[in-house]
């Protein structure tokens, strides 16, 4: 109950802050020192405490189920073990707003003592222009999705958290998450303070890299979490569904992807400044965007908590505000430097690093339209629709042939003007991969030349970028290694899905299911009582072909608060393959409904996003380590 | 008359507009064919000519209409004006029950009965999408 009252009145002193923050900061701003003036960090400082206090007096409210918190009394109950109660405190819609507000004032305050040697006027504006993001959401928060409402009388048990909810992977998936998107907010108010002070320079270039490089690897990883566990909890055996709320996050990466190499263009060469602060404001309108969607309960999903039209029209109005706001001070203040030169020669690392700019922009309509198409469409006309995976899958995959021999090509092009080394070594390369494809290939599938070719394309730059990393030792290792992972990223997902196998029947205890390549047995099972619910632990022996044997045991939970029925897929991986087996209980039946399914390859699709991070992180300590 | 440089930006300028109308006419254009549309059973009887796309269907599992043997599920999906039975093989979402919301992905044999491939898995027993709220309308 006092943490309660402690929470919402540190939300309020923060909301004052910030306002107080502005006012100063505009004073300062006119002042003539050097240096901003230690109110302004101390006020920061100041502001990130009270959010703190605000966030860990929520935490505590969960971990002492105190029910007279509406939040706590919607989203949690007693006999939820620990871990879950502290993960359930973002597991909602109002505590993970919270989260997104500490988010928020954090990287400010990081961001202002992060950059002292950067000139002061510039660290003002991006201030100015985060606390105007910080005002919105501290608005939103306390007008429309208060945590800390008070109920009364207090109930006595809470309604409980979605058990799909409870697992370890979704509990540090949001936190992650939000670091990445969150993090794209920095990107935004200060390429806006950048272009006001018409400081998109190398300089800039530089400084803001390192921001960048964080949010892309905290985004990489929050989307690599948030899909593992859509794999092994939802139970389709399937890692990526073009779900809307997937490609929600997708749609920030891709342009954050395209953001993080023309930033290179801008460091090095001081080139395509508009492009960089164009990408900055999209990045984190798309980040908005996939806010507003995903919370104003215009797409259906798990992310989904509450339908409450008020909060959608807040963020969508706080959202025009944004794109009007940044549009506007672009368009006036933005000046191409035309006294530099900065012209290139067609076949360079300018025009490699372009060129994955318009695939990235490509693959962004695409996943854009493909998601935004069914709302259009409802809206207008009130039909409803779904736009399913083929639609993707068509229009991406063809394209990834060309994006991959360019990614192959280009790193090894040089700036300004070049062409192109080592033919030879290159095109022995290429008829290896493409040679290799097609013996892995012949017999597997029907649609022989496309697969042949996608599949040689993601060979020939998993050859060169391996060749590049045995050979010419740490010459740009953080790109070399990103770019390896992303064509063991592309091969890993291809062969899962051309070699992926998968049983669906519906079987009885003791009963056996034969078929061309083994057997299914299904021997018994067994009932356990835990705390929170109750479990049905299965016992299947699984023959393959060579007559080897596995035991899996699904599980299939009946959560008692609230009442679901939950399926835990067992999976037993390897490093060629996972064997995945799922059940359903049909209620009322004594049949129950099993996928049984082989997924070749499952670990590296993981294996190789963990290399795309670590390649950002290389990166990263790499620009440390310069400076 | 015009300088060199002059007409090679007109020339890219060019390349990118026909590109940029090419990726949208071919975006569109998949976009026609792998729309997925949703209809509740009392649209699919009112339908003059049968449609060979995938559709969706979503309403209410009728009462003691679900029969279960070792290949196939089938039951009833009403939307308590008409019905449709629905034949299925394949894996079940666990908050399948008689007298729930579901919603089926699939082919229509003929207006009396629906092939489905896919049974959409609801997350939450409480919430129903907005899809069945419509087929139900104002029950």
């Amino acid at each position: 109950m006092l943490a309660n009252q402690i929470g919402y009145y540190s939300l309020i002193l923060g909301l004052l802050l910030s306002v107080l923050l502005c006012g100063v900061s505009i004073k300062d701003f006119n002042r003539g020192s050097k240096q901003i003036s230690q109110d302004i960090l101390s006020l920061t400082f100041l502001q990130l405490v009270f959010v703190i206090v605000g966030f860990l007096s929520l935490v505590l409210s969960f971990i002492k189920s105190d029910f007279s918190n509406e939040t706590v009394f919607n989203n949690s109950h007693t006999t939820k073990p620990l871990f879950y109660k502290i993960s359930g405190t973002w597991g909602n819609h109002e505590g993970s707003l919270l989260l997104w507000l500490l988010v928020l004032t954090l990287f400010i305050f990081l961001f202002l003592i992060k950059s002292k040697e950067q000139p002061k006027k510039y660290r003002i504006l991006t201030l100015l222009f985060q606390q105007i993001i910080i005002i919105g959401f501290f608005l939103f928060v306390l007008t429309t999705s208060n945590p800390f409402n008070y109920l009364f009388p207090i109930p006595s048990e809470g309604l409980g958290l979605n058990p799909i909810l409870q697992d370890p992977a979704l509990a540090i998936h949001p936190p992650i998450l939000y670091l990445g998107y969150v993090g794209t907010s920095i990107i935004f108010s200060s390429s806006l303070a950048a272009v006001t002070q018409s400081y998109v320079s190398k300089e800039w270039g530089q400084h803001i890299k390192k921001w960048v490089l964080v949010s892309w690897i905290f985004l990489t990883i929050g989307i690599m979490l948030g899909s593992i566990w859509a794999y092994y909890e939802l139970g389709w055996g399937g890692f990526w569904f073009w779900d809307p709320v997937e490609n929600v996050s997708l749609m920030p990466w891709l342009t954050l992807t395209a953001l993080l190499h023309c930033i290179i263009v801008l460091e090095k060469r001081a080139a395509l400044t508009s492009w960089v602060v164009i990408l900055s404001i999209t990045t984190f309108t798309l980040s908005m965007c996939g806010t507003f969607l995903v919370r104003s309960g215009i797409l259906n999903s798990v992310h989904t908590f509450a339908n409450d039209p008020a909060r959608g029209i807040f963020i969508l109005i706080f959202l025009f505000i944004l794109i009007i706001l940044s549009l506007g001070i672009f368009f006036l203040f933005h000046k191409e430097n035309s006294k530099k030169l900065n012209n290139f020669f067609w076949l360079s690392r300018e025009t490699s690093i372009l060129i994955n700019n318009w695939f990235m922009m490509y693959f962004l309509a695409v996943v854009l339209i493909g998601t935004v198409y069914p709302i259009f469409l409802d809206v207008i006309s009130s039909e409803k629709i779904s736009v399913g995976p083929p639609f993707y899958q068509k229009l991406i995959a063809p394209f990834l042939i060309p994006f991959l021999l360019f990614m192959s090509l280009g790193p090894r092009l040089k700036w300004i003007k070049s062409k192109i080394e080592n033919k030879r070594s290159l095109i022995v390369t290429f008829i290896i991969s493409v040679m290799l494809t097609f013996f892995i290939i012949k017999n597997l599938t029907t649609d022989l030349l496309f697969y042949t070719v996608l599949i040689s394309a993601a060979f020939f730059l998993f050859f060169t970028t391996l060749k590049e990393l045995f050979i010419k030792k740490f010459n740009n290792i953080s790109q070399t290694v990103a770019h390896f992972g992303f064509s063991l990223l592309i091969l890993s997902i291809l062969f899962n899905s051309i070699l992926s196998s998968e049983i669906i029947t519906n079987i009885k205890i003791g009963e056996k299911y034969s078929y061309s390549r083994g057997e299914i047995f299904f021997k018994k099972i067994e009932e356990n009582k835990k705390n929170n619910y109750n479990s049905i632990i299965a016992y299947f022996e699984i023959k393959d072909e060579n007559g080897k044997i596995i035991e899996l045991k699904p599980e299939i939970r009946i959560y008692n608060q609230p009442v679901i029925i939950t399926s835990e897929a067992d999976i037993k991986t390897t490093l060629l393959e996972d064997k995945f087996l799922v059940m359903n209980l049909v209620k009322g039946n004594e049949y129950f409904n099993i996928r049984y399914q082989i997924k070749p390859f499952m670990i590296w699709i993981w294996i190789s996003v963990l290399l795309l991070g670590l390649g950002g992180l290389i990166s990263l300590f790499k620009t440390r380590y310069e400076k | 008359m015009y300088g060199k440089k002059v007409k090679l930006r007109f020339l890219f300028l060019v390349l990118i507009l026909v590109s940029a109308i090419l990726i949208v006419f071919l975006i569109l254009q998949s976009l026609k064919e792998n729309v997925v549309y949703f209809q509740s059973p009392s649209e699919i009887k009112s339908l003059v000519e049968l449609n060979k796309n995938k559709i969706r269907v979503g309403g209410m599992v009728k009462e003691q209409s679900v029969s279960i043997n070792s290949n196939e599920v089938n039951f009833i999906i009403t939307d308590f004006k008409n019905e449709i039975n629905v034949i299925y093989s394949g894996a079940v979402p666990n908050l399948f029950a008689e007298g729930k919301g579901v919603v089926a992905e699939g082919f229509l044999k003929d207006k009396n009965y629906f092939l489905a491939t896919k049974i959409l898995a609801k997350h939450d027993e409480n919430y129903m999408p907005p899809e069945i709220k419509k087929a139900i309308g104002d029950k």
